[in-house]
């Protein structure tokens, strides 16, 4: 725990029962830590609103400090609010299941496509990655490099429109008794209209069972508008967080999380295709608060 | 932000709009108190005053490293490092754009011999800008590539070499190393050229864009900044902790994926921005 944290808890032992002044003061801060970890400024401030609410006046466990006992309440609340752990995909009932990567450029949506078509692999699935990204240069060339790596075919069709693109792999997927498609798609703002527009496109018209939005861990204060924008048009499913093996502290989990209300399914530890884990929301919840 | 008193509501305000800027609840607080103490003893009363102020003072920050007068040093050499997806590719083919438009002969080390399709990513770029590339296969070690890059840049008198490195993670010890490596060869291979260290931030990035900018700054004593992806609602505050405490400066930013949305970093206009106001 940072050393700021640990001594506004320090203060409050000794006490019998967590005070209106003595919560405060715990909380102020707490808001620092989870500002300085990047989470969100209006998610803080309801949070912190909630956990001081919480915490007043609640009996201290006989075998707990009052500083140990705020501590407690701030770390299960965050738990809370990060969701269970459910790395799961949602099936379709009739094959093939249908995912597909959305996000900001460069957050890691084509190595996070072959990592998901490696992992899906291990567990007998047969998958198909596409190459939905026409615009970035050697996009297509990238992704068939990282399905190589991990023994995944990869779809692709030159000259034709991410749309097209989608309904033919899925022909082909049933053809190939290929159970699951991954649509590897081209990283865009979500302030970019005609690009979010194509999204919806593609979902409309090969209705993925899965859209993953794929988030930098290391995002700011941005990531709630991210979020918020892409679950906007496309009604996201889930999300998966990379870059996690860096030194950030990942406040974007809990923004994207406390915006979208979508559970965080995966993350990325590194750039290798089989760096890719279950989501734990109590170790992120630690990391967040520096512990 | 429409106060029409100083009072704690409105540097309250200031305060949340540093803070969602992306400037870092620490440096948003220290600013902030500054600025305080600025009003108290300027006797200011209108909060326009103020925010012009504060303004005023961040302005100070960014430019008080100014993008140096390096920018006619010939031959020079950069090196482009920053950590994973950040922009380093896109923003070196938008450079080498740049330098031949100013009729400079450039040429592109892809020493990214790790990522899955970087090589051919740059030489796309390359085409784009109509500059050369030296380039080996995937795998290769990225000190060769740019030792011959060196070796061809004096045969054909370039006035520029731009190197193109694989996107690492500053908490990457072994990696870490690898980059001084090259760095290295750059030293040896080319003292008599003038040699900038680029690192690319992305705008997207909060607080941890600080500790990026401090062990590459350690590793191989970065120069210069490009700030990446301005083009979108995040507003790439963290660069002023940045300019404070490491003293370099932001040279350029980026503002799209094209080829000439690259412009040279203005304060005003940053500054701006991240107020919100004109
Ligand atoms: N360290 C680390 N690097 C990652 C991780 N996931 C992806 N990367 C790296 O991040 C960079 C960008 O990854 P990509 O998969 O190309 O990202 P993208 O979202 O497809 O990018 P665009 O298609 O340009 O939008 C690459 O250098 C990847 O190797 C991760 O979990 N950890
Ligand atoms: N909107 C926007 N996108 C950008 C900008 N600069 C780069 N990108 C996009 O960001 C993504 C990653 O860019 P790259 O140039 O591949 O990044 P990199 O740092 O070389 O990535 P690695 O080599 O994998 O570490 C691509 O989709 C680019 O098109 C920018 O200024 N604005
Ligand atoms: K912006
Ligand atoms: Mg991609
Ligand atoms: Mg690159």
């Amino acid at each position: 725990m940072t050393e700021k944290l640990q001594s506004a808890f320090k203060k409050l032992t000794g006490k019998g029962k967590l005070s209106e002044s003595d919560v405060k003061e715990a909380m102020r801060d707490v808001r620092m830590a989870l500002l300085e970890a990047d989470v969100n400024y209006a998610v803080v401030k309801e949070f912190v609103n909630k956990v001081t609410e919480k915490a007043i006046g609640q009996g201290v466990l006989e075998s707990l400090t009052p500083g140990q006992q705020v501590i407690k309440i701030v770390n299960e609340q965050l738990i809370e609010l990060m969701g269970s752990s459910q790395s799961k995909i949602k099936w379709a009932s009739a094959p093939p299941t249908v995912i597909m990567m959305v996000g900001l450029q460069g957050s890691g949506k084509t190595t996070t496509s072959a990592k998901l078509a490696g992992y899906l692999a291990k567990q007998g699935k047969n998958p198909l990655l596409v190459a939905c990204d026409i615009y970035r240069p050697a996009a297509v060339k990238q992704l068939q490099i990282v399905g190589q790596k991990v023994n995944i075919p990869v779809f692709s069709l030159e000259g034709a429109n991410p749309v097209a693109i989608s309904q033919q792999a899925l022909e082909y997927a049933k053809k190939h008794s290929n159970d699951v498609v991954i649509l590897d798609t081209a990283g865009r703002l979500h302030i970019d209209d005609e690009m979010m527009q194509e999204l919806e496109d593609i979902k409309s018209s090969v209705h993925p069972d899965e859209i993953l939005l794929v988030v930098d861990a290391m995002t700011g204060q941005d990531a709630v508008n991210v979020a918020k924008n892409f679950n906007e048009r496309l009604a996201i499913d889930g999300v998966v967080l990379t870059k996690l093996d860096g030194d950030t502290r990942g406040g974007a989990a809990l923004s994207v999380k406390a915006v979208t209300g979508k559970p965080i399914k995966f993350v990325g530890m590194g750039e290798k295709l089989d760096d890719l884990e279950p989501f734990h929301p109590d170790r992120i919840a630690s990391r967040i608060l520096g512990m | 932000n429409s106060s029409k008193v100083i009072d704690e509501e409105f540097y309250d305000q200031l305060e949340e709009l540093l803070i969602l800027a992306d400037v870092g609840a620490k440096a948003a607080e220290s600013i902030i108190n500054d600025i305080k103490k600025q009003v108290k003893q300027q006797k200011l009363r209108d909060p326009e005053q103020v925010r012009a102020l504060l303004k005023d003072e961040l302005k100070r920050v960014l430019s008080k490293n100014a993008a140096s007068k390096d920018m006619d040093l010939y031959p020079r050499i950069i090196l482009v490092v920053g950590v994973n997806g950040v922009g380093k590719t896109t923003t070196i083919g938008k450079l080498a754009y740049k330098f031949k438009q100013d009729g400079r002969k450039v040429l592109l080390a892809a020493a990214d011999t790790f990522r899955a399709a970087a090589t051919e990513q740059l030489e796309i770029w390359s085409q784009r800008a109509g500059v050369d590339i030296v380039k080996h296969e995937e795998g290769s070690d990225p000190a060769a590539v740019v030792f011959d890059a060196i070796q061809s840049a004096k045969a054909k008198k370039a006035d520029v070499i731009i190197c193109d490195t694989a996107g690492r993670l500053h908490n990457k010890k072994n990696l870490m190393e690898e980059l001084k490596k090259v760095n290295r060869v750059v030293e040896r291979e080319y003292p008599e050229a003038y040699k900038e260290v680029l690192l690319v931030l992305d705008a997207t990035t909060g607080q941890n864009a600080v500790s990026q900018a401090r062990v590459f700054k350690e590793a191989v004593d970065i120069n210069s900044i490009a700030l990446t992806k301005l083009d979108g609602t995040a507003k790439g505050g963290v660069i002023i902790a940045i300019a404070d405490e490491l003293s370099v400066p932001v040279k350029y930013i980026g503002v799209g994926e094209g080829i000439d949305d690259l412009q040279d970093f203005e304060p005003q206009n940053f500054v701006s921005a991240l107020l919100d106001i004109d």
